[in-house]
């Protein structure tokens, strides 16, 4: 189920998985923010867009209008379009982020002091480690794809040692997770992928249950909730949610950080040359290039800045939009990597908020220190094409780049 | 300056943790805290940038 038709009227026919808008969707949101602030689509399901960061901050607040029961950027119309599942199926959807209060409130709970700043700063010595042995891969080839040789590699790595199972499946989680965020417009794919993580959870769950080890997993099967144990239907999407949440975002982060690096020489050499300011640099990065949109779902029929919304109707919660405002930041479409006021949403907004953004800007931080420490001079490869994913996650998925 | 966080709009970013964590904490829930009750002058700059970064602007000065 793919929808290519052209698009001839952005503020009221948009299409994210369109190809302009994958390949520059700035200047489409630039466009539309001062005539159509809030586009419409009837394509895949009647959807909303808001682009201005008072809007989707709004809308991120107000959890009583705007469920996130259906996160799915992509397929919109998940009732229409079900996956059959034979096996394991997720009828709790992927706690916390797919639900709303009171099973949003105690799932995030469970998760969250995975990704405290205390535990995440113990994460660093194996994420450093990590970056070095794949940088000593490649490194002496004087190229490399930025995204699939590097960015790709980290995230699904660190995740996996979070959740205690073995990272040698790293590249089959990478496809799962691709098939359920990047591929979903096509059913196949989304129930290979869908299929795959969950008979793969489920089977790593029954072993933990026999002999609990000190990881997530394990925290989750033995975890106490008021008394209870959690429903073994709530931990596997929990299990499912992590990973997923966890891979596909922060190596576009990674990659669109790596490209802007290799297109803008200045930035790059002052990064190489002023390490103190990677922090403020990260923060600027993950304003400019936010991966991530997510949707939510009108709970009732309601007009909000003058949209008549109905019941049923997606909403695309566009972050990266909202992140380049020209109302909410100085001259947003500049990427000012000593920006001293930056009150970026990549990270959402509100009771969402990513509970694993202390561990996505370690992650982005390290690699980006690791690959300017060994290739600190480095450019796209002329004539090599780059690919980019977006929708539901923006970044680049093939990047190819010369050093020297 | 005295700070203070308010626990009803923090939600965890932790930008005050990591601009300020002379003056900030953020718990395993992700709930930031002022750990000092006056914020020495050499911080103040701090202070003031960890006040414009918050997304929720959940910061408050509430005395200079």
């Amino acid at each position: 189920m793919t929808h290519t038709a052209p698009v001839r009227d952005w503020a009221t026919d948009f299409d994210v998985m369109d190809p302009d808008y994958l390949r520059d969707p700035f200047s489409i949101w630039d466009q539309l923010r001062s005539a159509c602030p809030i586009p419409h689509t009837d394509r895949r399901k009647s959807s909303w867009m808001p682009l201005r960061y008072e809007d989707v901050t709004a809308i991120a607040h107000d959890v009583v209008h705007f469920s996130s029961a259906k996160v799915g950027v992509i397929p919109a119309d998940e009732d229409a379009d079900p996956v059959e599942l034979e096996g394991p199926n997720l009828e709790y959807g992927l706690p916390p982020i797919s639900s709303d209060p009171p099973l949003h409130t105690w799932t995030r709970r469970l998760l969250l002091p995975w990704f405290s700043h205390k535990r995440v700063e113990s994460y660093v010595p194996l994420t450093r480690e990590l970056c070095r042995r794949l940088l000593d891969g490649f490194a002496g080839a004087g190229r490399a794809d930025a995204a699939g040789d590097y960015a790709q590699q980290i995230p699904v790595r660190v995740i996996a040692h979070i959740l205690g199972v073995s990272s040698d499946l790293s590249d089959t989680f990478t496809g799962w997770v691709r098939d359920v965020l990047e591929f979903a417009d096509d059913t196949e794919r989304r129930r290979h992928g869908t299929e795959g993580l969950l008979n793969y959870f489920v089977s790593e769950l029954e072993q933990r249950r026999a002999n609990p080890g000190d990881d997530l997993l394990s925290a989750l099967l033995t975890a106490d909730v008021d008394g209870e144990h959690v429903d073994d239907g709530i931990v596997l999407g929990m299990a499912a949610l992590v990973l997923i949440a966890g891979v596909d975002t922060t190596w576009s982060a990674i990659g669109s950080s790596l490209w802007h690096l290799a297109t803008h020489p200045e930035d790059r050499k002052r990064l190489a040359a002023e390490p103190e300011l990677m922090p403020t640099a990260i923060e600027e990065l993950l304003r400019a290039y936010s991966p991530v949109t997510m949707a939510r779902e009108v709970t009732e029929d309601i007009v909000y800045a003058g949209c008549p919304m109905r019941a049923g109707d997606k909403v695309l919660m566009n972050f990266p939009a909202a992140n380049r405002d020209p109302e909410a930041f100085d001259h947003p479409e500049e990427v000012r990597l000593d920006r001293a006021h930056n009150r970026h949403i990549a990270f959402g907004s509100g009771i969402h908020r990513c509970a694993g953004s202390n561990l996505a800007r370690m992650e982005l931080q390290v690699a980006l220190e690791e690959w300017l420490a060994r290739v600190p001079d480095f450019s796209l490869a002329q004539g090599e094409e780059i690919t980019w994913a977006g929708g539901q996650v923006r970044g680049p998925r093939v990047l190819p780049v010369v050093f020297g | 300056m005295k700070l203070r966080v308010d626990p009803d709009k923090c939600q965890g970013h932790a930008r005050c943790y990591g601009l300020a964590p002379e003056i900030f904490d953020v718990d395993d829930y992700g709930q930031a805290s002022v750990i000092v009750d006056e914020v020495p002058p050499e911080l103040e700059e701090k202070a003031r940038l960890a006040v414009a970064n918050c997304p929720e602007y959940a910061i408050e000065i509430v005395a200079e």
